[in-house]
């Protein structure tokens, strides 16, 4: 996948068009904005969450205008056309991701489903869920691996579930350019390894990581991988089957869909042997006072009242990424890496906390400026119009392992142009004059 | 000036790139004395600040005196710079001056950058410069963050708080 890019980047032709981008933009009406004093917007902070298309502000409103009512349930043509819609856009994200409409289960966001799944593991611990879901109780002693790289959302769940049921937490380390250690799985993961969680790219440096070896490891020794694809779904193709992992988390405000959504995968056979988190109305079969038999999944997990429109909202998105073709976003993608790097490595005294190649990369860059704070730095793009994150990323090892407390991050999508980078490569070249370095 | 002119006073970028009352000092065995750890969540910057009282000359009503304030940090030029600018505010302060510079600081960082009354901003001296914080909403967080360790400092020094100290708050 990743070969294919780095061919289309050396062949010269990723990015869009300027009339294909052109078209891209008008998508979006809050690109359109100014703010601080008439500046247009510059919009470097998609990794922390995208903008959306209108086609995904109509399918909400089209659900609210048209089609309101209780999905599954009601005999009604009003609910059989919302059910009809919900489960219309689980296709969508589904085929999107290269995974069939059963295995995929709404959640609120990316972290509901990690921890969806790190209490289903509980629960099995705890004797729920039968024999079936035997195969997901944990033991003291037993060993849950993640790696240095992860999002809090990766990681925290995790470390709560060991504290539940005496699993020890273990982690593969980054290297020097911020790259997974993939040498590590053969010595951190162990016989004693019953979950293997990892990112499929850093929302910090950026890096992608080669799945394969990963799954690899971890049916080896027989452990469930859980894949974070919150960075990866909104910029790469994606094919979950292909990839082979048990799990899989995004969400749907990355990939330009709404808030209050996203998406857990599960192998069919994981999801139909593991028991319920959240439970009540509309996840079960029969219930008396005593006891409760529960539906099949993805309902199972989808206790209460759902997101609808969200969901709704986030099939619309995933089907405007289809149209617009991944290949052709992670091509124009990769060459604004090209550029941001470029950018970044032509102002003195920036360093880049994550790999300077554009190899195997997502368009997000970290940096810090020699003697400014992230803060600082962000205060001053912001005066430009110019829009980063900065902060720890919620990811606070990663940077203690690069000895920095917080990093400015500039991170592209599909709608971010050659001449906004040059916008904020401007801004950036004036940051440490302005606070006497120069 | 821009609002990010107001917001970056020279004061302030001078108090970020030569602090006062940075490094850490013990206080003395017998010194009443307190120390504090605070942290923004959002930013990761993080203050540890200490803070040793003496008894004030006979007769004073406000029982004891800031002999000294010392502190390590990292953060932004705001958060450093409003540390450092607080070291010399209230160093010789006794607890009711200390109590009123907080409660005015806090004024100022909710007055949307309006400023406060003349007589109100001239106790602040330099701290007057962190007006134009007020006018970024996520900032002010890092201007009050060695407030908000000052004033856990003095509750965990077990030093005695005058009555109309209390009082008041």
């Amino acid at each position: 996948m990743t070969d294919t890019l780095d061919t289309a980047v050396a062949a010269g032709s990723p990015l869009l068009s300027s009339g294909e981008l052109a078209a891209v933009r008008a998508d979006f009406p809050l690109l359109t904005r100014t703010l601080r004093d008439g500046k247009p917007l510059v919009y470097l902070d998609s990794g922390a969450t995208s903008q959306k298309p209108e086609v995904v502000l109509d399918a909400e409103q089209d659900f609210y205008a048209q089609r309101n009512a209780a999905v599954h349930r009601g005999a009604h043509q009003l609910a059989e056309e919302a059910t009809e819609a919900f489960e219309n856009a689980r296709e969508q994200v589904a085929s999107f991701v290269g995974a069939d409409a059963g295995e995929i289960v709404w959640t609120t966001n990316a972290t509901a489903g990690l921890n969806l799944v790190a209490y289903a593991l509980s629960n099995a611990t705890a004797g729920r869920g039968g024999d079936a879901a035997r195969r997901f109780a944990l033991a003291p002693g037993d060993e849950i691996v993640v790696t240095e790289a992860e999002h809090h959302a990766n990681l925290v769940p995790w470390q709560e579930l060991a504290a539940r049921t005496g699993a020890v937490v273990r982690w593969i380390g980054v290297d020097d350019d911020g790259r997974l250690r993939t040498d590590e799985l053969a010595t951190v993961v162990t016989d004693r390894t019953r979950v293997l969680a990892f990112t499929h790219a850093s929302n910090v440096t950026g890096a992608i990581t080669d799945v394969a070896p990963f799954v690899a490891r971890a049916r080896e020794v027989g452990a469930l991988s859980v894949l974070d694809a919150c960075q990866s779904v909104p910029h790469l193709p994606v094919d979950l089957h292909g990839l082979g992992v048990d799990f899989a988390v995004f969400s749907g405000h990355k990939m330009l869909g709404p808030t209050g959504v996203g998406a857990l995968y599960g192998r069919r056979e994981l999801l139909e042997a593991m028991p319920p988190v959240t439970t009540g109305g509309s996840m079960v079969e029969v219930v008396t006072m005593e006891t409760t038999t529960y539906a099949p999944p993805p309902q199972r997990f989808e206790a209460g009242t759902q997101m609808v429109a969200q969901a709704i909202g986030m099939g619309a998105a995933a089907s405007y990424l289809a149209e617009l073709g991944m290949e052709a976003v992670a091509a124009h993608e990769a060459a604004l890496a090209r550029e941001l790097l470029d950018a970044v490595a032509s102002v003195p005294g920036v360093r880049v906390i994550g790999p300077t190649d554009t190899r195997d990369r997502l368009a997000t860059v970290s940096f810090v400026v020699e003697g400014v704070h992230a803060h600082d730095v962000g205060q001053v793009l912001d005066d430009a119009g110019v829009a980063v994150r900065v902060g720890h990323h919620c990811a606070q090892p990663l940077h203690r392992r690069f000895g920095v407390a917080a990093t400015a991050r500039a991170s592209a999508s599909v709608y971010t142009t050659s001449q906004e980078i040059a916008v904020f490569r401007e801004a950036l070249a004036g940051v440490r004059a302005f606070f006497g370095w120069d | 000036m821009s609002s990010m002119e107001q917001l970056y006073q020279q004061v302030i970028l001078d108090h970020a790139r030569a602090p006062h009352g940075r490094g850490l000092v013990p206080a003395p065995a017998d010194a009443v004395a307190g120390e504090s750890h605070q942290v923004n969540p959002t930013c990761g910057d993080e203050v540890t600040l200490r803070v040793a009282f003496r008894p004030a000359p006979d007769g004073a009503p406000d029982g004891s005196l800031v002999d000294e304030v010392t502190w390590e940090g990292q953060g932004c030029s705001i958060s450093q710079a409003s540390v450092s600018v607080l070291t010399d505010l209230v160093t010789g302060a006794d607890l009711r001056t200390v109590d009123e510079l907080s409660e005015t600081f806090r004024l100022l960082m909710h007055a949307r950058g309006a400023g406060l009354d003349d007589a109100q901003e001239d106790t602040l001296g330099d701290a007057t410069a962190f007006t134009g914080v007020a006018k970024y909403p996520a900032r002010i967080k890092c201007a009050l963050l060695g407030w908000a360790a000052l004033k856990d400092a003095i509750a965990k020094s077990g030093v005695v708080v005058p009555t109309h100290v209390k009082e008041q708050a």
